[in-house]
């Protein structure tokens, strides 16, 4: 059986060719970029020709653009530096971040005594710019802002020039976890509100385990993690080469590509809304579908019943990869903290698919068909 | 036919063996899951690739799997270790010891903690490269938590007594981290023999990829606790969170198995590749070996060549030898080694010290070339050398001023 995945959201499969680009850097070009002999130059200049690339296609300067591990070590460490380093003493977020952000922020509230506030939602998921304004304006101390631009379980997009006009208007610092959008949309970050945001290579067709940090040339933060003075003395550690060349391959490819893939995938994305809407009693939609929405997510609401229950363990069965959350929610099966913070009914269950340039309508079918017998 | 540049730098990084690459592709782009996906069998065989992986590399240093926690290096897994358990044993102490000679990961850490309230005590190392254990035992206070020195330095390579170490922690009931980076699959660790509670390392020192390492962190006797330091979904037991690299983890883990398969021959080859080519430099008048040489990595080899720049002589055979005057970390700074100057070089012998370091792809043919191409260079620029003249002509060299541009 020929397995259909649906998962994208949480992790892509690598392009074969990004892996071509990186497989030399394991084996023949295996250089440490701090070595001064031609091996290290070599790798060296791979990391730098990548930065250079990520920051035109990001419209960024390369000095903005730092190397991480991932999309996790690079919101720890703007939020740590946002208070570290730059006076925020009040968060700002929402409760439907993601757990990079919460549970940082929460570390950073019970343990440093930093006031914290969640940004009201609407019943669409969006957030209540109004209840925004009126926590910037309240707050005697400087605030940080952290707000997603893409949710990665229902897809909300946030309007980031809004928000960061906003911040503008307050001294605040800007954080945006921009993991589920970098390598799906056009960036133009010279001219957007923002002090840092991220992304991770694995959510676009590019490796596990790189990911970088946007650090708005204005402000000046310190390290995150000590030893080295890798990245320009910002992130000590041996450069993950063949991660960072794989890195800016997946996203200029991903820029290439960008018009015809996200017509593509957003086309399969209402395809399958319609096809549920057609054949599915009682089905709807979490998240705010037909407006600001990511357009590799379909999050979809069944009314409760023994059968939809089962439902992702049935969808496995039938080879059908889907989720209910985020990917990372550890061991028991807590549920999803976005569904819930958006929208209590208790008698609803949520699914999320999620799709990239792989998938086909063919594969849609093959799932709304399994779904009408499922259900 | 040798091909150039010979590389004799292998405890700065090392190449990805063939067969580590292999078993890391199919986790690419075939069976490409997010290890932590619950619902669905991209999922479960990413989950199953790092459990097998998790095992392979516990099994390297005699630890339980459920012990292995994975970072993005050993940069990552030192601050974690640090960070982590002055966080977690703040109401027990501030105090840590460590040692001069320790590689930057573990000292600006040191120096970023200290900061935060931390008291460190940086260990002073004799000229051979090594503690001295009563010392260490009376810098231990009732306010100590932990003890962080390395297994071998990164350097001179000479290998620290850590079971002796580790008694004393243990006796005073102090924590024993090292940073087995260096020594992790070239020669036998084993944290209960060795009893080490905390221990960081790094894939791309063992033949395995860049980007992947693991702190060890013991759950029994003592239970070992760190406060995470990347907080999000929970990963690793809690603590570190972040997507899992599974080609990562799963290089990671062969890397760790062919290495504990093969560690035991291949000690022995390099030892005697290193014995040789030592053995051939150290002819050369005014040469000698930094570090205790009668307990070293078998693959490591640091000589100074008095009356050089050390400059002078990466330059002369840089093209055709990758070797480094220190660590790579550091390698692009004019200052001399702070390992070396800790064992007491002066600045001058430390600039003219050349580290050699070997690997699993290192050849006799190799050993040969570099001998003759390091001689050569040494005798060349000797020759050109007015202050070798001066040595020569048998004049009183400590009277003289250095001075570097
Ligand atoms: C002893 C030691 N510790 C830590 C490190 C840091 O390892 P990484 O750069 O892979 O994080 C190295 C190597 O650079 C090392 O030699
Ligand atoms: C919105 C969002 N932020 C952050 C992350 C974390 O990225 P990573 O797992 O690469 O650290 C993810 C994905 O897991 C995500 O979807």
């Amino acid at each position: 059986m020929k397995k259909i995945y649906f998962d994208n959201a949480a992790t892509t499969a690598l392009d074969s060719n990004v892996l071509d680009v990186m497989l030399p850097y394991m084996t023949e070009k295996f250089g440490n970029p701090s070595s001064i002999y031609s091996y290290g130059r070599e790798s060296r200049l791979a990391i730098e020709t990548a930065r250079k690339s990520v920051a035109k296609i990001l419209n960024a300067h390369p000095g903005e653009i730092f190397f991480t591990s991932g999309g996790t070590e690079s919101s720890n460490t703007a939020i740590a530096a946002a208070i570290n380093n730059l006076g925020c003493r009040h968060i700002i977020s929402s409760e439907i971040e993601h757990h990079a952000t919460l549970h940082s922020v929460e570390h950073l509230h019970s343990r440093d005594n930093i006031r914290l506030s969640n940004v009201n939602l609407l019943s669409n998921g969006h957030v209540d710019m109004e209840h925004l304004r009126e926590l910037l304006a309240g707050s005697k101390e400087r605030c940080l802002v952290t707000l997603m631009h893409a949710n990665n379980e229902i897809g909300n997009l946030l309007d980031m020039h809004a928000v960061g006009n906003l911040c503008k208007e307050f001294d605040a610092i800007f954080h945006s976890d921009t993991v589920q959008t970098v390598g799906h949309y056009p960036f133009d970050l010279r001219n957007t509100p923002v002090h840092f945001i991220n992304g991770s290579a694995h959510k676009f067709h590019g490796p596990k385990g790189v990911g970088i940090l946007y650090i708005n040339e204005n402000v000046k933060i310190t390290p995150f993690i000590h030893g080295g003075s890798q990245e320009r003395n910002m992130r000590a550690g041996t450069e993950n080469v063949y991660g960072i060349v794989g890195f800016a391959k997946a996203l200029e490819m991903a820029t290439a590509h960008y018009e015809e893939h996200s017509a593509y995938i957003n086309d399969l994305r209402m395809y399958m809304a319609e096809q549920l809407q057609q054949h599915i009693p009682g089905i709807g939609f979490n998240g705010d579908l037909h407006g600001r929405s990511l357009y590799t997510v379909l999050n979809v609401s069944f009314p409760k019943t023994e059968k939809s229950e089962m439902l992702l363990f049935n969808l496995d069965i039938n080879g059908i990869c889907a989720s209910g959350g985020s990917a990372c929610t550890s061991g028991a099966d807590a549920g999803s903290h976005v569904i819930r913070a958006i929208n209590s009914d208790p008698n609803r269950i949520a699914v999320r698919f999620s799709f990239s340039k792989d998938n086909t309508k063919e594969e849609i079918d093959t799932v709304v068909a399994k779904l009408k017998e499922l259900i | 036919m040798l091909k150039l540049p010979v590389y004799l730098d292998n405890n700065a990084t090392t190449p990805c063996d063939p067969r580590v690459v292999e078993t890391m592709l199919p986790f690419f782009t075939e069976t490409f899951g997010n290890a932590s996906s619950r619902n669905h069998a991209f999922g479960w065989a990413a989950e199953a690739a790092v459990d097998l992986a998790r095992e392979q590399v516990a099994a390297l240093i005699g630890a339980d799997p459920k012990e292995i926690i994975f970072t993005s290096g050993a940069t990552e897994a030192d601050n974690l270790a640090l960070k982590g358990v002055f966080e977690m044993y703040i109401d027990k102490g501030n105090h840590i010891i460590t040692t001069e000679i320790e590689h930057k990961a573990i000292l600006d850490t040191c120096k970023h903690l200290e900061k935060q309230g931390a008291e460190i005590t940086y260990l002073k190392v004799n000229s051979e490269g090594l503690p001295d254990l009563k010392e260490l035992e009376a810098a231990i206070t009732p306010k100590t938590i932990m003890v962080a020195i390395m297994y071998a330095n990164n350097e001179i390579g000479v290998i620290n007594p850590i079971k002796e170490i580790s008694a004393i922690a243990k006796r005073h009931g102090v924590l024993m981290m090292s940073d087995i980076t260096q020594a992790a699959g070239k020669i036998p660790v084993d944290v209960d023999r060795d009893g080490i509670d905390l221990a960081a390392f790094s894939a791309h020192k063992l033949y395995g990829p860049k980007g992947i390492g693991a702190l060890y962190v013991r759950r029994k006797s003592p239970r070992v606790k760190v406060t995470a330091q990347l907080d999000g979904g929970g990963h690793e037991r809690g603590m570190r969170s972040g997507t899992l690299n599974v080609p990562g983890i799963v290089g990671f883990g062969k890397a760790c198995e062919i290495s504990l398969g093969e560690m035991e021959e291949e000690g022995k080859r390099l030892a005697v590749l290193r014995d040789k080519l030592e053995n051939a430099l150290l002819q050369l008048e005014e040469s000698a070996v930094n570090g205790f040489r009668a307990q070293r990595l078998p693959h490591v080899s640091n000589i100074s060549f008095r009356y050089i720049e050390g400059e002078a002589l990466l330059m002369g055979f840089n093209k055709n030898i990758a070797v480094s005057s220190g660590s790579a970390c550091t390698s692009a700074s004019p200052e001399p080694s702070y390992v070396l100057t800790s064992l007491g070089l002066g600045d001058d012998l430390a600039h003219s010290s050349i580290r050699f370091g070997l690997g699993r792809f290192t050849t006799e043919e190799e050993i040969d070339y570099a001998i003759k191409a390091v001689t050569e260079t040494v005798n060349k620029l000797r020759e050109i050398s007015p202050l070798w003249e001066m040595f020569k002509e048998g004049a009183d060299m400590s009277s003289i001023e250095w001075s570097r541009p």
